[in-house]
């Protein structure tokens, strides 16, 4: 086989040609290499010796005293003869695929690394320091319809809220919004936190699972900001924050399990908020709180599907897995025994907020609105916790032992 | 637990210690006990070699024909063991500017020529020793110019070499010296741009660094270590990660016979004696 290199040199990109043209070969078969670019003959020896090959010794082929750039006189060319070596097949030769890149695995293995799944992965090289290698303990077939349903759903706060503040709105119901609003950043904050985590530890072999957490990472970035943005819209200045409140998003980033994680988050504690999210959204007294609550609900109805999704795909294959998703929730239930749950001014001002003024009668509908917010929390929950495969009276019972402090 | 092998290599560069832990755990595994010693010059680690302080060195081209040297004249026998494919039948060149007008070595006459580190085989001896036989006597046909980077580490530091080629550039020198690996490292590190150097000469194959062992080293524990050095395979990822650091693909046994324009240089500048004791009277390693 011959190739001709022309007036290439190997420092400006001949290699190339030439392995393109060593490849086609057998380790041990010969490649007679022409060309006229200076100094040829030098650097095809040295680039030869680094990568395994071997250039034919001089006595095997005429050489001219010297190569000069730019002669002529080398144009017909030396035959310069290369050997093919066996280091390429070598370094090629324990190399596996990192599975299909249309499917997953039951098992991921950690020596693949960060190679794209379905990639020729070479031996060797770090392993992926990673806890959740296993498909069970992470996947749910509905996750690449949520990532692209997610990537599809993204907005700008900037632009798809029209942040002029808002007149009109009382002083104490003002207070309820900031007040509620200081409340919904640090639930996301914790959401947030959690799928990012868990990002952290997950193998990329599950790339739809990795991609749809880092949307969610993103969709709570966004709701820190909204409603952070809404909280100083008119004032200036956050909340409160209750300790009991921030005790009982501790329990959620304490537990290190991933499905139990996504359980405790998604199911129970995001799809409650999915309902808390829907009234502020129907007794905003002001557009913006009215927009921001109702963007946010949407993006966590999409985490919600992954969470059910996820869990009931363990149970469904280990029954038996539903009695350590019991087993969290009642841990977390046991480690908020001593404290009181929601923030009372939290609780006061989703009553205000419903009520919409100091009047009794008012104050009464807005009591009875948010018995009727937390009857439809637990209606929620027992239908995702049935949807996971648990009997009805089971379902209720978790239901219960579910924080007050609804996430 | 065996008496370990102990090697000696000279750290010319951090990744030295990397080489060389990899392969002490690599032998371990294979029953094998070595230590290694590093060494910040070839002279010292030559004289540590002969007087049997380490069992093996992880020798320079020159290092072997000091160590070989200092033998003979004790009486003493050091062996060549193994050296890695990468080590054999590398050239240096003699370059210009291209377009600078000088088409054969002779135009260099009265010029300057950039050389390496005084003690380095491939930018500095071997290629001085060439523009001799070519009928150019170097100091008196021609100006030396010398760059002196990481000299005692005979030439493994590029320093020296690519601060003659930066002359060249800067036209500070006519002509420099180089390793033909170099010729593609320094276009493609940026040094000078493709096509910039201009080949005026080059000389015979010769032959690179060498595994030499100590006049006293146990032959058999010897023959054992060359033994897994010669099997390592380039088709194992865990040793496939030490070669590449040390640039081989797979070690070969050591011959001699290429050395024979380095001792020549050697001889031509009095830079060690006859005895191997070093004779450079401007060499501080």
């Amino acid at each position: 086989m011959t190739i001709d290199l022309e007036d290439l040199a190997l420092d400006e990109g001949g290699h190339i040609l030439l392995e393109r043209a060593l490849a086609g070969l057998r380790p041990g078969e010969q490649l007679e290499v022409r060309g006229r670019s200076g100094g040829l003959s030098l650097m095809l020896g040295a680039w030869a010796r680094s990568h395994g090959h071997r250039l034919l010794p001089a006595a095997d082929r005429p050489m001219p005293a010297a190569d000069r750039l730019s002669s002529d006189e080398l144009s017909d060319g030396p035959s310069l003869v290369l050997e093919k070596g066996a280091a390429h097949d070598q370094r090629w030769s324990g190399a596996v695929r990192a599975g299909e890149p249309g499917g997953v695995l039951p098992r991921a293995d950690r020596t693949w690394g960060l190679a794209a799944r379905g990639a020729l992965v070479e031996a060797g090289g770090p392993k992926l320091d990673v806890a959740w290698v296993e498909r069970d303990h992470v996947w749910a077939d509905i996750a690449p319809t949520l990532y692209a349903r997610a990537a599809a759903s993204q907005w700008d706060p900037n632009t798809i809220i029209d942040w002029t503040p808002p007149s009109g709105v009382p002083d104490d119901i003002e207070d309820a919004v900031v007040q509620i609003m200081t409340y919904l950043v640090e639930n996301e904050q914790a959401a947030l936190m959690i799928p990012a985590r868990m990002l952290g530890t997950l193998h990329p072999h599950y790339r739809e699972v990795m991609q749809l957490l880092a949307s969610q990472v993103a969709d709570e970035a966004r709701h820190v900001e909204i409603f952070t943005r809404r909280a100083l819209l008119t004032r200036g200045q956050m909340g409160r924050s209750g300790a009991d409140g921030r005790e009982s998003l501790q329990t959620l980033l304490n537990e290190p399990d991933f499905t139990l994680a996504s359980f405790l988050l998604s199911v129970l504690g995001e799809g409650t908020f999915v309902d808390l999210l829907k009234f502020i959204h129907d007794f905003a007294p002001d557009r913006v709180t009215a927009d921001v609550t109702r963007l946010a609900a949407r993006d966590e109805a999409r985490h919600v599907a992954f969470g059910v999704a996820h869990t009931a795909y363990i149970a469904h294959s280990d029954p038996a897995f539903l009695g350590r998703l019991r087993g969290a929730v009642e841990r977390r239930h046991e480690a908020l025994r001593d404290t009181a749950g929601l923030n009372q001014s939290v609780f006061d001002g989703l009553v205000l907020l419903a009520a919409g003024s100091w009047e009794p009668a008012a104050i009464r509908r807005g009591w009875e609105a948010v018995q009727g917010l937390q009857r439809r929390m637990d209606e929620g929950r027992r239908r995702r916790l049935a949807a996971i495969g648990f009997p009805d009276g089971e379902a209720a019972e978790l239901s219960a032992l579910h924080t007050k402090n609804f996430m | 637990m065996s008496t370990p092998l102990v090697i000696g290599s000279v750290a010319y560069d951090p990744k030295v210690v990397t080489i060389w832990e990899g392969f002490r755990g690599f032998l371990r595994e294979r029953g094998i006990e070595t230590d290694f010693v590093l060494y910040s010059n070839y002279e010292r680690q030559v004289e540590d070699l002969l007087a049997n302080r380490i069992d093996l060195a992880w020798n320079s081209p020159l290092a072997w024909v000091r160590a070989d040297r200092l033998a003979r004249a004790r009486g003493l026998t050091v062996v060549p063991l193994f050296m890695r494919d990468s080590d054999r039948e590398l050239r240096s060149a003699v370059v210009t500017r291209a377009g600078s007008g000088a088409e054969t070595l002779s135009d260099l006459r009265g010029k300057r020529v950039g050389v390496g580190a005084v003690d380095s085989p491939q930018s500095t001896l071997i290629p001085l020793s060439y523009l001799r036989s070519q009928g150019l006597v170097p100091g008196e046909d021609f100006e030396v110019v010398r760059f002196d980077v990481g000299v005692g580490l005979h030439g493994d530091h590029v320093g020296g070499e690519r601060d003659a080629v930066i002359a060249l550039r800067e036209g500070s020198v006519d002509a420099a010296c180089v390793l033909d690996a170099n010729l593609i490292v320094f276009s493609q590190e940026g040094t000078v741009p493709s096509g910039y150097l201009s080949v005026l000469g080059q000389t015979e194959p010769f032959d690179h660094c060498m595994m030499t062992t100590a006049p006293g080293a146990d032959p058999e524990a010897v023959a054992t270590l060359n033994d897994a050095f010669l099997a390592m395979s380039y088709a194992d990822p865990t040793v496939r990660r030490l070669l590449d650091l040390e640039g081989l693909k797979q070690w070969l046994p050591g011959r001699t016979e290429n050395y024979a324009a380095l001792e020549r240089a050697v001889d031509e500048t009095g830079f060690y004696d006859a005895e191997g004791n070093i004779t450079a009277d401007d060499y501080r390693p």
